[in-house]
């Protein structure tokens, strides 16, 4: 039972209602029963966020890790315990700001690591600042008169190595995340999916949504699936990209 | 087995191999160069794993996961990298982790530059990173010290979850001594962690973490932690006397400069000068019992530092009021010389 995988007794989560990383956690836990993946095989590791507060709910072992320092915690794991399989959850403020040049080097260097991306565009925990991901012009409480600079652009960073694993996704997709985390999982090196979520707390109302379900249904009408075999997503699609 | 002829960071490099270590992330910065350099051939033909890391950040943060994950593990670096590393460092002791990490340092501050220094006593001993938390702090004096005290550092930090720091500087990383390195010790004999990240077979999962949002459970696990300090501080003080039964002046110092002041004692005996020599081996905990017991016998205490006085406000906390308590330093990775030692013990020799 998928249920198996998470700390029932630690329920209600400490995030909001209507976030979107219960619908993470769930898939993930889901993903790792269909593969087998579970308390005696497996470890959830993360960082410092809203997200951060994952590895705490899996019924798996886990280590909360620093902020922006998931990735080199997590490849040392995987290399002291090769036969576990290690999964990091983090969000983009973790693993693109604070974190980005351990993200750019655990890229290159390709572990076997399975990274789930919860990209909110926001520091959501803190109150709803800009991230590294928050569009240009957006308002935040931190870019008052909109968003100064230009978002990373996490596929192309992904991409600029020899080999990578960048799947986009979002949390309405339920089905696609699923196979996305599934197909993530099974890559033999660093595999890099990209979750869009929601937080209607800390962004979305201030973007004008009155609820979570109007965030979804955004997402809903603006993502498609990208054609079978394209090698670059488009900025409103959805799918994988892989070079071995 | 003989001896061999080792510069210190080789040494220190290899002693880490010989006590199981099979983990070793680090980065580039002189005077520590070629403990990475060493690792980078050996720790794989020991079967261990070896990763250069993008930065001194990335590689404290290895060591955590790698600690998390049960695994005997070491970095190093040198001043500036230590600064970096003081982040991870105050969440390995928060989370309980054993770690140890070799600082040859280098002078400062800022960048400073790759002459031998001691200016990072305050650092390693006073927190360095935030919160409450101790490391325990090693000196060595001579090369084979290093590879006994790297040898300890593992043992330590294993015995008392916390990292452990050997703090050694530029000379000592760079100068070259015989040594008799010591038996191999097969990391599958090591004790195992019940602790770890290791899958849970056959116990419930565990969870390696510093963050506690609710003040009660924090501040219960601190209490705890802060009762294993106090174990650290009655049962691991290390400290050498040298020449100390009669004297009338004492040196107090530590690393490379006590062994500098070794042969100030032997000059200043010669001219009949009853000097003697404290060593502090650990640094943390302090060895303030026996210096308080010799201030209550001896005139002056005099501290010798390669900074610009660190040490001395530990040897004054243990000494009060009972003996005088000069400092002579040097500074911008100056070493002092056994004359220049037994020029200030003048001043204060009767």
């Amino acid at each position: 039972m998928f249920k198996d995988l998470i700390k029932l007794d630690r329920l209600p989560t400490s995030w909001c209602p209507g976030c979107g990383l219960g619908q993470i956690m769930i898939q993930l836990a889901m993903v790792m029963d269909g593969l087998g993946l579970n308390h005696t095989n497996s470890t959830v590791i993360s960082g410092v966020g809203c997200t951060g507060r994952l590895a705490g709910y899996m019924n798996v072992d886990g280590i909360y890790t620093l902020h922006g320092r998931t990735l080199p915690v997590a490849e040392a794991v995987k290399l002291v315990s090769p036969d576990l399989k290690v999964i990091v959850v983090s969000g983009d403020g973790d693993l693109a700001s604070i974190g980005g040049n351990h993200l750019l080097h655990a890229a290159r260097r390709n572990p076997d690591l399975t990274v789930l991306c919860n990209n909110n565009n926001v520091y959501g925990l803190t109150g709803g600042q800009a991230g590294p991901t928050t569009p240009r012009n957006t308002k935040t409480v931190s870019t008052p008169a909109g968003a100064t600079y230009d978002p990373v652009n996490l596929q192309n960073l992904m991409k600029a190595g020899a080999r990578y694993f960048y799947a986009k996704t979002t949390v309405y997709h339920q089905l696609h995340l699923r196979n996305c985390i599934k197909e993530a999982i099974a890559w033999p090196g660093f595999a890099f999916v990209d979750i869009t979520c929601h937080c209607i707390e800390n962004n979305g109302r201030r973007l004008g949504f009155n609820s979570a379900y109007e965030m979804l249904q955004h997402f809903r009408r603006t993502y498609k699936r990208a054609p079978d075999g394209a090698e670059t997503l488009g900025p409103d699609e959805i799918g994988i990209v892989r070079q071995g | 087995m003989g001896k061999v002829l080792m510069a210190g960071n080789d040494a220190m490099a290899e002693a880490a191999i010989c006590a199981g270590c099979r983990s070793y992330f680090g980065y580039p910065i002189t005077p520590q160069n070629e403990l990475l350099e060493y690792m980078s051939a050996h720790m794989p033909k020991a079967g261990g794993v070896f990763i250069q890391a993008e930065s001194e950040v990335a590689a404290i943060n290895m060591c955590y996961g790698a600690s998390a994950a049960g695994a005997r593990t070491m970095t190093s670096s040198s001043s500036p990298g230590i600064s970096l590393k003081t982040e991870g460092i105050s969440y390995i002791a928060g989370a309980d982790l054993p770690c140890v990490i070799i600082n040859v340092v280098r002078g400062g501050p800022g960048l400073g530059n790759i002459a031998p220094a001691q200016g990072d006593y305050f650092q390693a001993t006073k927190g360095g990173g935030h919160g409450d938390y101790r490391m325990i702090v090693l000196a060595p004096a001579t090369i084979p010290e290093s590879i006994e005290l790297v040898m300890l550092a593992f043992e330590l930090a294993d015995r008392y979850r916390v990292p452990v720091m050997v703090l050694a500087d530029g000379m000592l990383g760079q100068m070259m001594e015989p040594v008799v390195l010591p038996e191999h010790i097969d990391p599958a004999t090591l004790p195992v962690k019940p602790w770890a990240i290791t899958g849970a077979k056959g116990r419930k999962p565990n969870l390696i973490t510093s963050f506690f949002l609710d003040p009660v459970e924090l501040s219960e696990i601190n209490v705890k932690r802060q009762a294993r300090y106090q174990k650290i501080e009655e049962r691991e003080v290390r400290y050498e006397e040298h020449e100390t039964a009669d004297a009338t002046v004492v040196v107090a110092a530590f690393g490379s400069v006590a062994r500098i002041a070794r042969t100030a004692v032997r000059m200043a005996r010669n001219e009949g000068i009853k000097l003697g020599l404290l060593r502090p081996i650990t640094l943390w905990p302090f060895p303030y019992a026996p210096l308080r017991a010799l201030s209550q016998r001896v005139d002056v205490i005099l501290t010798v530092e390669m900074n610009a006085g660190q040490m001395v406000e530990d040897v004054r906390l243990a000494v009060a009021e009972r003996a005088k308590t000069p400092f002579y330093g040097e500074l911008g990775g100056l070493v002092p010389s056994p004359r220049d030692i037994l020029r200030e013990v003048k001043r204060y020799a009767s």
